[in-house]
């Protein structure tokens, strides 16, 4: 039976404003999904973002929902939290959202360990503002702002996050619908910060430039360079050459819960 | 039997805190920088002994967006900074104005643009502090000059914050706020502590953003009221619209809550200003030395009188407006060449004399050059 979305679609609120073939509406009905699974109510749960393409996600959904500025999203979070950490929290945001002008708050989030979720719409390109290079941008792809092509190298957000301390991080992509929404559980699951990057696809402003042509192209495109990490395990460095692993990359419940932690070291007492 | 108020010899920094508790904050982000770094150290040990939590932030935005997010929570929020701080916070101040999230911002001023000098006091953040952040926007900023002000200002800060639902700047300076004077500390229900008023209709008529009165109730993140917070231009229900009526409506209501509410919002202190001919216009660390000078002038038989303001923000108009069509002159006193001189000079009209005395080479203004300029 398909799946009725009606429940957390705020009326009024579609069409949305996402291009057609555009990989974020397969995001949103995952972590719908997800949370519904999750049983978590919609007044306590708070869907905080960006700005960007992605960012305007949480307008959508009848949750508590905040839009901040561009790459602030987790900062907002941490105070949402630290004032009521019974509310769940779900912070999104573009690749460049995330890891360019919001990359101090990205890794001091990780490195902090607040029971909360971030999603990382991994599109390579900053799509809202029509196709400029992010920092994650492949070497050499074309973008506005890269007629030459890209010459940085590029961030590995998961490799980031797990460098930064985040307890929770793993890869999906919009062609994984399933298995994307299994992560999201997941990482909504462990008491800490998850970290989750999907990687999407933006027939507008990177397909068209980047032999991508159509969304189909850029589904297959996922689908044929995504490894689980099982598979990775058996493959040589050469096989796994161009390819990026999926599922959950890191996991560790050793570390204390940031909010936990502050009440039972300064003896924090609600009054 | 009656209880007494606690004396207590404070910093102008820790009365903030103190008065910060008072309010009832229950949340503070920050990002050390002198010379305010001592409320944070204050907040730091006493928040989460009442029932509040705080958090060192990586920098003054994310301290800046951590504060609206606590608000937006339901809790009242301070954060504290200077100069290079404040430009930080411009980004996410605008977002509070936007979005009318209630928060108290404090600003000790130092000298100098950039770095200047940190151990030194400034008064010239007056105009950022008005125009910083980018767009058409309100602006309440409070200027204390007294380490009880500091405590009784941050009260009032907090008060107005929640009553007109935006961020509110207190402008401090380095003198004020390392300085240290006895207060007595107000006993609970002596100075008005004012909650935010919270929506109690039912849910599908709640409109976050209503434009038909000028303070829209507010709900907290959680209590049931689900909302959408956006700082682009929105619709009553907090989405991004593109409808001009809307658009034009959202922003007018803005600057309107604060422009209708001049008397409840503008403060002023008249010192000796009954039968002035001469007024000293002064705030903060400048009003303390223009209060000697008014003495010292006195004595010698110049009728002088000083014009404090506790508002900046509205500017005083109305006050330096009335003054202007009497007496003879009004001096201004300022750290800085030229802020709110202009604004004194605009007020005014025409129909006084203004002079203008400044200093921006890090020290005070003494008393005895405030005399000279009056006198001159
Ligand atoms: C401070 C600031 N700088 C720049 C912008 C312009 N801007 C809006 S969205 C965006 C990039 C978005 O890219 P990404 O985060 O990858 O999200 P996507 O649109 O790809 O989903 C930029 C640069 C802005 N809104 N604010
Ligand atoms: S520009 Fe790209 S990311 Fe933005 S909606 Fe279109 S396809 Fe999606
Ligand atoms: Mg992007």
């Amino acid at each position: 039976m398909a799946y009725n979305y009606e429940k957390y679609i705020r009326k009024g609120r579609l069409p949305h404003i996402w291009c057609p073939g555009c990989g974020y509406g397969i995001i949103m009905k995952s972590m719908i999904r997800a949370i519904d699974a999750m049983g978590w109510s919609k007044d306590e749960t708070v869907i905080a973002s960006g700005i960007g393409c992605a960012s305007r996600l949480p307008g959508y959904l009848d949750f508590n929902t905040l839009h901040t500025t561009h790459g602030r999203s987790l900062a907002f979070a941490t105070g949402i939290k630290l004032a009521n950490p019974e509310l769940k929290i779900v912070a999104l945001g573009g690749d460049g959202d995330m890891s360019a002008i919001g990359g101090n708050h990205f890794i001091h989030a990780c490195r902090r360990n607040i029971d909360m979720t971030v999603i990382v719409f991994n599109n390579n390109i900053y799509g809202m503002t029509g196709g400029q290079y992010s920092p994650t941008t492949p070497l050499g792809a074309k973008a506005t702002t890269a007629p030459y092509g890209m010459l940085e190298p590029d961030f590995d957000i998961c490799k980031l996050a797990v460098a930064a301390g985040a307890t929770f991080v793993g890869r999906s992509t919009s062609y994984h619908a399933l298995p994307m929404e299994k992560l999201f559980k997941e990482a909504f699951s462990h008491k800490g910060l998850s970290v989750v990057e999907i990687i999407a696809g933006c027939p507008t402003g990177f397909g068209r430039k980047n032999n991508q042509k159509t969304p189909t192209s850029m589904l297959l495109w996922q689908k044929d360079h995504a490894v689980t990490k099982q598979m990775a395990e058996k493959m040589s460095a050469e096989e796994l050459e161009g390819k990026f692993i999926t599922g959950v990359l890191y996991h560790d419940t050793s570390k204390k819960e940031y909010v936990e932690n502050y009440d039972a070291v300064t003896g924090f007492s609600e009054k | 039997m009656e209880k007494k108020r606690e004396r207590k010899f404070l910093q102008g920094n820790d009365a903030v805190a103190l008065g910060a508790l008072y309010a009832g904050c229950k949340f503070y982000a920050g990002y050390p920088i002198t010379p305010s770094t001592e409320v944070a150290e204050r907040l730091a040990a006493w928040l989460p002994k009442n029932g509040g939590r705080f958090i060192q932030m990586e920098d003054e935005i994310s301290a800046m967006a951590a504060v609206i997010g606590a608000s937006l929570a339901g809790k009242k929020s301070l954060t504290a900074t200077s100069g290079p701080g404040m430009s930080l916070k411009l980004e996410n101040l605008g977002y509070g104005y936007m979005a009318e999230v209630p928060c108290v911002v404090l600003n000790v001023m130092r000298g100098g643009p950039s770095t200047g000098t940190p151990t030194g006091p400034g008064q010239a953040d007056i105009m950022q502090a008005r125009w910083g952040t980018h767009g058409d926007h309100p602006c309440i900023a409070l200027t204390p000059s007294t380490v009880y002000e500091q405590f009784s200002q941050t009260v009032r800060a907090f008060n107005l914050a929640e009553k007109y639902r935006m961020p509110v700047i207190i402008l401090s300076d380095e003198i004020i706020g390392h300085m240290r004077e006895a207060i007595e500390v107000p006993l609970e229900g002596e100075l008005e502590v004012i909650e935010r008023e919270k929506p109690a209709c039912a849910i599908d008529e709640y409109k976050p953003y209503d434009n038909s009165v000028l303070v829209p109730k507010m709900a907290s993140f959680g209590q049931g009221y689900r909302y959408h917070v956006t700082g682009l231009n929105h619709d009553e229900y907090g989405f991004p619209t593109n409808s001009a009526k809307l658009i034009g409506l959202q922003e007018e209501r803005l600057i309107k809550k604060v422009e209708e509410n001049y008397d409840d919002i503008v403060q002023v202190e008249h010192f000796m200003c009954e039968d002035a001919e001469h007024i000293i216009f002064a705030f903060g660390s400048s009003a303390r030395a223009s209060k000697d000078a008014v003495l010292n002038l006195r004595k010698k038989g110049v009728k002088a009188g000083l014009l404090k303001p506790l508002t900046i923000w509205p500017f005083p108009d109305r006050e330096i407006s009335e003054y202007a069509s009497k007496v003879k002159d009004i001096t201004v006193v300022e750290l800085s060449v030229g802020q709110s001189v202009r604004e004194v000079s605009r007020a005014a009209g025409g129909r006084c004399n203004i002079k203008h005395i400044y200093k921006v080479d890090s020290k005070p203004i003494s008393p005895v050059d405030i005399e000279k300029a009056v006198e001159g």
